[in-house]
């Protein structure tokens, strides 16, 4: 009387536990990455390309720089697609990657408030509009998230010989969250926010916010793509991660990702070394 | 932001455009859900019966233990979780990191704990009622338990509800070890949280009002279930 | 010596023992149990028997621990000192086996009549194949068929009573105990639980009931114990119990006289 119903629930879960994900038999990789390149839709955009080509799936995993090198470092994924260049050259030297290409690049911009509390709408050297927004003590949400962007962040505020450790909780606000939310709270309390280009123009909920401050070399934002390596982590796809990295800096690839764009504008500018001359450091 | 009128406009509208790809999320929503709570009863259900139908050394202890893990932060479960089954942790050769089944498996972790603690209250309370009759007819430890989850059943509906209304609504794990891949372990809780930090506040919110149609549906069938019970005296 | 077992010495009370051989051979008996709870006697050196093939009614007032002494025979509850015996030897699972014990309030499966039944001949061990057929003849004898698929717990008090002997005799017993199984019926459901319990005497199941009601104290008692504030006030059979007690609380009880105190 009992036990049957419950051998019945039992086998229930265990085929539910065994039934393979979608698209399991097709070849796939996981792809660790970061949430500007994921919600900017260029991955919407640039994989379909891929997978007609290929028959590959790319599965992305879309978090912060941080977590996607640490998941990388743990084998949890066959390539790293990122944008933190210290951080991945450290990655490769420490034996987790096979080599580091440059992919493409977009740019930061500093977002603010219509009123312009720090006075710094139409500046276009980063560095000086943040010492100008610390002077204001206008307020600043940070993603404080040890992400590609944070990182980028940071650097500027070093130069600027702001200590931006001593003012947070105060006008400087770390969120540790990634970057739209860090866009959802900074729009919320009339806050600067430095956000990557890509991410600002597909973000849904900008309200009256306006870009501030552009146009600075500075705030060139490199990304880099790295293949796990399979000799630190034998699990790793390393065929399929291959020709994954080989695609993308192709000039396929590339030319895929020069054709993304909203609205009309570019949102990412490729800029891979010929393939013969791929840095690998 | 619109309004909750135009959100729920838009909520009407995704139910009824009946786009694949939410087809496809609600899908998986439900079977990650479903399998987890069914796993979850399966261990959950005898365990807070033995600890509800017997008096043994440590049981106190347990009890307590079960009670706490009622409230495990999902992000630390899914933490946990993620340590287990990465390619450099314990499991990580079963391959299970970013699929369905870890994001079973994760949910499964939250809510055995609901189910035992709130199974062992409710045999509990059977059991004063049926213990001098089973003693007296001589029934053994097994048969016990069984008899008790068969006969709480309807009242164990309420407790399967709990783990079913923490599992679908949870995030904070199997975005972890599920890693929100499109296609193949995009749920719900995961969408709603991308839609979120695309800065897309209505779409993410008309995708919670259909997150809250689809466990109020779930809710409905199971407690009309024991209230046809309750007719009966089954309950 | 206590004041029990100048009881004990007296004949009515010790008579199954002092006339072995006579009577016959005690089926269940409690040798001196004593139960105590916070310090309190709750049962004080009771010693008595229940006679194989016989109906034995244990009668006393609310509190006198008439069914505290059939859970100790039962041994659903262990007794602070004493023992409890079972043709002779210390009672054990085995030996309860044998037993059936009816509670004053029924305690009903959320199942059918007919799986209420059929559970408690599961967990007796019965072989599934047996189980129909004599589950279906424990509710044709308790005139219970038509209810068989009703829910048990919608059944009247009467009714459930009815089938909770059903479900004892169903395991058929050698000793049927009942607790007040008709404290709480109206009079023409405690008339069929009395045919129920006579019927079961019939056919050779000794009877151990408790009751307070002396009216049926006469119509089923073959041997009365009374129970006095945790002790045995009379033990003797019931006519001589009933015509001539030795004890005032009993003499009171059966005259319908209020007594108080030991």
């Amino acid at each position: 009387m009992f036990r049957r119903p419950f051998l019945a629930l039992a086998a229930l879960a265990a085929a539910a536990l065994a039934t393979p994900g979608a698209a399991q038999d097709a070849p796939f990789i996981v792809v660790q990455s970061t949430t500007s390149t994921q919600n900017s839709g260029l991955f919407d955009h640039i994989l379909p390309l891929f997978t007609a080509k290929t028959g590959i799936e790319v599965r992305v995993v879309a978090v912060g720089t941080g977590q996607a090198i640490r998941n990388a470092e743990n084998g949890d994924g066959d390539v790293l697609f990122v944008h933190a260049r210290p951080a991945e050259e450290a990655f490769v030297a420490a034996g987790h990657g096979v080599a580091r290409h440059d992919v493409m690049y977009n740019d930061f911009v500093i977002v603010g408030p219509p009123a312009d509390p720090a006075g710094v709408a139409g500046m276009t050297d980063a560095v000086a509009a943040l010492a100008q927004i610390a002077a204001a003590g206008a307020p600043f949400v940070s993603r404080g998230d040890d992400s590609g962007t944070n990182k980028a962040e940071l650097r500027l505020w070093q130069q600027a010989g702001i200590d931006v450790a001593a003012a947070s909780g105060g006008w400087y606000r770390e969120t540790g969250s990634g970057m739209g939310a860090t866009l959802n709270a900074g729009t919320g309390m009339g806050a600067y926010v430095m956000t990557d280009r890509a991410t600002w123009i597909s973000f849904g909920n900008k309200g009256d916010y306006r870009i501030a401050v552009e146009g600075d070399p500075q705030m060139f934002n490199q990304y880099g793509i790295i293949a796990v390596n399979p000799e630190a982590h034998p699990n790793v796809r390393a065929e399929a991660a291959r020709v994954f990295v080989d695609w993308v800096i192709s000039a396929e690839g590339q030319a895929a990702i020069a054709g993304y764009r909203i609205d009309g504008r570019q949102l990412f500018f490729p800029n891979a070394a010929k393939p013969d001359d791929a840095s690998t450091g | 932001m619109d309004g909750f009128a135009e959100v729920l406009g838009q909520a009407l509208a995704l139910i009824l455009s009946g786009d694949p790809d939410l087809v496809e999320i609600i899908g998986l929503s439900l079977r990650v859900t479903l399998s987890a709570v069914a796993l979850g009863c399966v261990l959950g259900l005898p365990l807070g019966a033995v600890a509800g139908a017997f008096r043994f050394p440590g049981r106190a202890a347990v009890v307590v233990l079960m009670n706490a893990l009622m409230g495990l932060p999902p992000v630390v479960v899914g933490l946990l979780v993620y340590l287990s089954l990465s390619a450099s942790g314990p499991l990580g050769v079963l391959g299970l990191l970013y699929t369905p089944a870890a994001m079973i498996v994760a949910q499964t972790v939250l809510v055995t704990p609901i189910i035992a603690a709130l199974t062992r209250q409710v045999v509990e309370d059977l059991h004063g009622e049926y213990a001098e009759q089973f003693a007296s007819l001589g029934v053994g430890p097994a048969h016990r338990v069984a008899a008790l989850l068969w006969d709480a059943r309807y009242s164990l509906l309420t407790v399967v509800l709990a783990g079913f209304g923490r599992a679908v609504a949870e995030v904070g794990a199997v975005i972890i070890v599920g890693g929100n891949i499109n296609h193949v372990t995009r749920v719900m809780t995961t969408t709603i949280a991308l839609e979120t930090s695309k800065g897309n506040l209505e779409l993410a919110l008309a995708l919670g009002v259909v997150l809250l149609a689809l466990a109020l549906t779930v809710n409905a069938a199971v407690m009309a279930l024991r209230a046809s019970a309750v007719r009966a005296a089954y309950a | 010596m206590r004041e029990v077992r100048m009881h004990a010495d007296e004949p009515f009370c010790g008579a199954p023992l002092l006339r072995r051989g006579l009577t016959p051979v005690p089926l269940a008996e409690a040798r001196d149990l004593t139960l105590r709870a916070d310090g309190q006697a709750l049962l004080d050196g009771v010693s008595c028997s229940f006679a194989a093939g016989r109906r034995t009614v244990v009668m006393g007032a609310n509190g006198s621990g008439k069914s505290l002494l059939l859970r100790l025979m039962h041994g659903l509850i262990r007794p602070t000192s004493g023992t409890v015996l079972w043709r002779g030897a210390p009672l054990d699972r085995r030996a309860r086996a044998r037993q059936a014990l009816v509670f004053q309030t029924p305690v009903m499966l959320r199942r059918s009549v007919l799986a209420n039944l059929r559970f408690a001949l599961a967990v007796r061990g019965v072989p599934r194949c047996a189980r129909r057929a004599r589950a279906e003849a424990a509710l044709e004898q308790a005139r219970l068929t038509a209810l068989a698929h009703r829910p048990a717990r919608v059944l009247s008090g009467g009714e459930q009573q009815r089938l909770a002997i059903a479900r004892a005799l169903a395991c058929r017993p050698e000793l049927l105990l009942l607790d007040e199984p008709t404290a709480s019926l109206d009079p023409a459901s405690t008339a069929l639980i009395e045919q129920a319990v006579d019927a079961a005497h019939a056919d050779g199941v000794t009877v151990a009931l408790v009751t307070h009601d002396a009216g049926q104290a006469r119509r089923l008692a073959d041997d009365i114990v009374f129970l006095h504030a945790g002790r045995v006030a009379e033990h003797g059979p019931a006519a001589q119990v009933l015509s001539r007690p030795r004890s005032e609380a009993a003499r009171a009880w059966l005259e319908g006289r209020l007594h108080l105190g030991p």
